[in-house]
């Protein structure tokens, strides 16, 4: 089966072909949809193949490299189209693949009467394509051309209503800001490969060469240097800050969009990429510092914004670059493992929110229509009571709500708590770890409260509807439902595979799965940390399960302030509102941070583009260009009075020049 | 034997009244005819050439010359009569549509 492996990029493909060329001809939305689907379902079953053909091989033989053909070749360089499988990839293809295809299989119903039908599958087909390459492609070039695409059908996606202006706008800014970051991944693909080329004469970008010559790479600057230039990168493509300010706004693409794109998996490729090349992030404490922090912040950060919002899909969005945060926070304390398991969970549990809160706004809107109102479908203080009339979109979406707030037993519990007591424990960073650790268990309380508020607000409670459109709401098609289970399920369960060390034992022996899987990828850094003199997280049995426990405590915490809020006195809220106008006001504009950044930014590049056009490209180089033509046209000017139009005139040029020759051969 | 230099000289002459008449006359016949003068001066020292160096290479191209002018003479005239339908004359002075 591995060697099939270049057949999972290759039938998204075909999807794209197809439904790109002859969808416009091809009116039936069953067939469209259904090509799409098939081509990632076709994916799903042989990374499926992979992933039991991988664990059938022992620990040290789960590796793989297929190379379909030779891209480049120069000299002794040599970058190939070939896909690497190891535990890391069998993974990353294993989510992309079945999350991707339950959320083809969700638009169908979703995007069901949208006119550019075959235009969105097209590109959810591209975008699936992009992101196997970013996450099967065994060398950098690859991946980043997959990287490259995933941000090309981002724009796609997110702009797919081009007709309003705002979405246009939203994916200008994923597109420009996704570039940025790309700017820091080449800085430091094209560092990391002089640096090796140069000083060692390793000339590769082959990531199982890169891993075996990891030893050349000595702590110092010039890793340093590389490892910060790829964090730009992922700054860009995660949303953590400065970059993130795109993802909010990409909420204005269709919400299958944003549960794929900017929830399972495009987002998480940094994260990926930060897995990927473990090894050199482990030489430079201080680029795993900097990760750590931006990771905490963000997480914070984002926390605060998504409590004031009333955007069903804004709450969402701050929350996907909040849990980020979480990862990157457990990618900067050197737990690798941890930070792709919260992946894994996080891209559950967050898909099935985003497709839960696309049912609700789908939902919403078909009552709304009935009304011939023109209110907010996704504004939370439009809704209310959705649970009676939405069962299966209220349950599942509660499963997924709890498994994010990290309630024990939930597939968030196991990782967010993994993350956090890595970053309490892990002796990487000294005294800033109580620091990183608070920032998280706060993020952790935050969140529990803003999701929970929004499942009161928009499920529990009296219904802000008219009840002529309350009673028009109904529950959602099979398509789409189906998915919500599938997704709500692995919330659940999801988490199971990979209970801590220290649960698991009190649990009669349950071993971490999904860490010792991961264990080939990341022997190299765990041998060398603790080589290093950095020994693993002291294991203080008490201080983990106490750590534990106020995790859970201030989960709790955040729920029943969210119930008191939200169901018990919903009077309160206003008056918080009223007490602190000044905080919240900050607190709800995203703390002004798009502001800023056009005054500091966006306004400066512009100016600065409209002297270049104005002053340049108008007056420089249209000058010379019309410059040369006037200067033809003046010298032709004084040349056409050689054309007389009177025969004589040729004839006694024709004369001239024959006295001319044969005067030359006379006299030479 | 009469010396090369006359035929020569005899020869450039008509070379010379025939450009001077393409140069200045103003009926295309008449220019025509300068043309065949030109071209007949031409042969004039061929001919002698060939007669002084002993070689009939000079007789056989003044054959290809006169062809030339027939064929010349031949398409020259239509043009001519062409002209003529659309201009109503034949004065060269009036084939200037080009001129800018």
């Amino acid at each position: 089966m591995f060697e099939y492996v270049w057949l999972i990029p290759l039938f998204p493909l075909i999807g794209v072909v197809i439904n790109g060329l002859f969808g416009k001809k091809i009116k039936n939305e069953k067939i469209i949809g259904g090509i799409a689907s098939g081509a990632v379902f076709g994916s799903f079953v042989v990374a499926c193949g992979i992933l039991v053909q991988l664990l059938s091989l022992p620990g040290e033989e789960r590796h793989f490299e297929k190379t379909v053909f030779t891209w480049i070749q120069s000299g002794n360089f040599k970058a190939d189209i070939g896909f690497l499988i190891d535990p890391l990839s069998a993974m990353m293809l294993m989510v992309v693949t079945g999350v991707g295809f339950l959320i083809h299989l969700y638009s169908i119903g979703y995007m069901h009467g949208e006119e550019g039908f075959y235009r969105y599958f097209t590109y959810l087909n591209l975008f699936t394509f992009s992101m196997l390459l970013l996450v099967a492609g065994n060398n950098l070039l690859l991946m980043f051309v997959g990287w490259e695409g995933v941000g090309l059908c981002s724009y796609l996606l997110i702009g797919y209503y081009f007709h309003k202006k705002s979405a246009g706008d939203a994916g200008k800014k994923a597109f420009v800001m996704n570039r940025v970051g790309d700017f820091g991944f080449l800085l430091g693909l094209f560092t990391l490969f002089w640096y090796l080329g140069g000083t060692h004469n390793v000339w590769t970008v082959n990531f199982r060469e890169l891993a075996a010559n990891a030893d050349l790479l000595v702590p110092g600057a010039v890793v340093t240097t590389v490892a910060l230039c790829f964090f730009v990168g992922a700054m860009g493509k995660s949303a953590q800050i400065p970059l993130y300010t795109w993802l909010p706004d990409a909420m204005e693409g269709p919400t299958p969009v944003s549960a794929l794109i900017h929830a399972a998996t495009m987002v998480t490729a940094g994260v990926y990429m930060i897995a990927r090349m473990n090894f050199i992030y482990i030489k430079s404490p201080t680029a795993l510092l900097v990760i750590a922090c931006v990771g905490a912040a963000t997480a914070l950060f984002a926390a605060t914004i998504g409590l004031a919002q009333n955007d069903i899909k804004r709450v969402l969005a701050y929350s996907t670059v909040s849990q980020l945060g979480y990862m990157f926070l457990a990618m900067g304390v050197g737990a690798f493992g941890a930070g792709v398991f919260h992946l894994m969970t996080h891209a559950f549990f967050k898909a099935c929110l985003f497709l839960g809160s696309g049912s609700v706004i789908h939902a919403m809107h078909h009552a709304l229509h009935h009304e011939h109102s023109d209110a907010d479908p996704q504004d939370m203080r439009n809704m209310g009571g959705l649970r009676k009339k939405m069962p299966i979109t209220f349950w599942t979406f509660l499963l997924a709500t709890i498994a994010i707030a990290g309630i024990p037993g939930f597939a968030g519990f196991f990782s967010k708590d993994e993350i956090l007591w890595q970053a309490f424990a892990n002796p990487h960073h000294g005294g800033m770890n109580i620091v990183l650790w608070a920032a998280g268990a706060v993020a952790a309380g935050l969140t529990a409260f803003y999701m929970f508020r929004l499942v009161f607000m928009t499920f529990f409670g009296q219904t802000r509807l008219s009840d002529k459109a309350f009673h028009h709401l109904h529950e959602s098609p099979f398509v789409i439902v189906f998915p919500l289970m599938v997704l709500a399920l692995l919330s659940v369960v999801g988490g199971w595979i990979g209970v801590p060390k220290v649960i698991g034992d009190a649990l009669g022996g349950l071993p971490n799965f999904f860490e010792h899987y991961l264990e080939p990828v990341f022997a190299y850094s765990t041998a060398y940390m603790s080589h290093g003199g950095h020994g693993a997280a002291h294991h203080s049995l008490v201080l983990e399960w106490g750590l534990m426990g106020v995790s859970v405590l201030i989960a709790c915490g955040g729920i029943a302030l969210a119930y008191a809020l939200y169901i018990v006195s919903p009077a309160i809220p206003q008056r918080i509102t009223a007490a602190i106008p000044v905080l919240h006001r900050a607190v709800y504009n995203k703390w002004y941070v798009d502001e800023i950044y056009d005054f500091m930014i966006v306004n400066p590049t512009k100016s600065f583009s409209n002297v270049l056009w104005k002053g340049f490209d108008v007056v420089v180089v249209d000058g010379v260009v019309n410059g040369v033509g006037a200067a033809v046209r003046g010298f032709s000017g004084i040349l056409r009075h050689v054309q007389t139009g009177m025969v004589h005139n040729y004839a006694f040029s024709m004369v001239v020049g024959v006295v001319v020759i044969v005067g030359v051969y006379l006299f030479r | 034997m009469i010396a090369i230099n006359n035929y020569l000289i005899l020869s450039a002459i008509l070379f010379a009244i025939g450009t001077i008449g393409v140069l200045t006359r103003r009926n295309a016949i008449v220019i025509f005819m300068c043309v065949e003068m030109m071209l007949n001066a031409v042969n004039l020292t061929f001919i002698a050439f060939s007669r002084y160096l002993g070689n009939i290479d000079g007789q056989v191209f003044v054959f290809f010359v006169m062809t030339v002018a027939a064929a010349e003479a031949a398409v020259g005239l239509a043009l001519m009569i062409a002209f003529y339908k659309n201009r109503e004359s034949i004065d060269v002075e009036d084939i200037n549509m080009l001129k800018l």
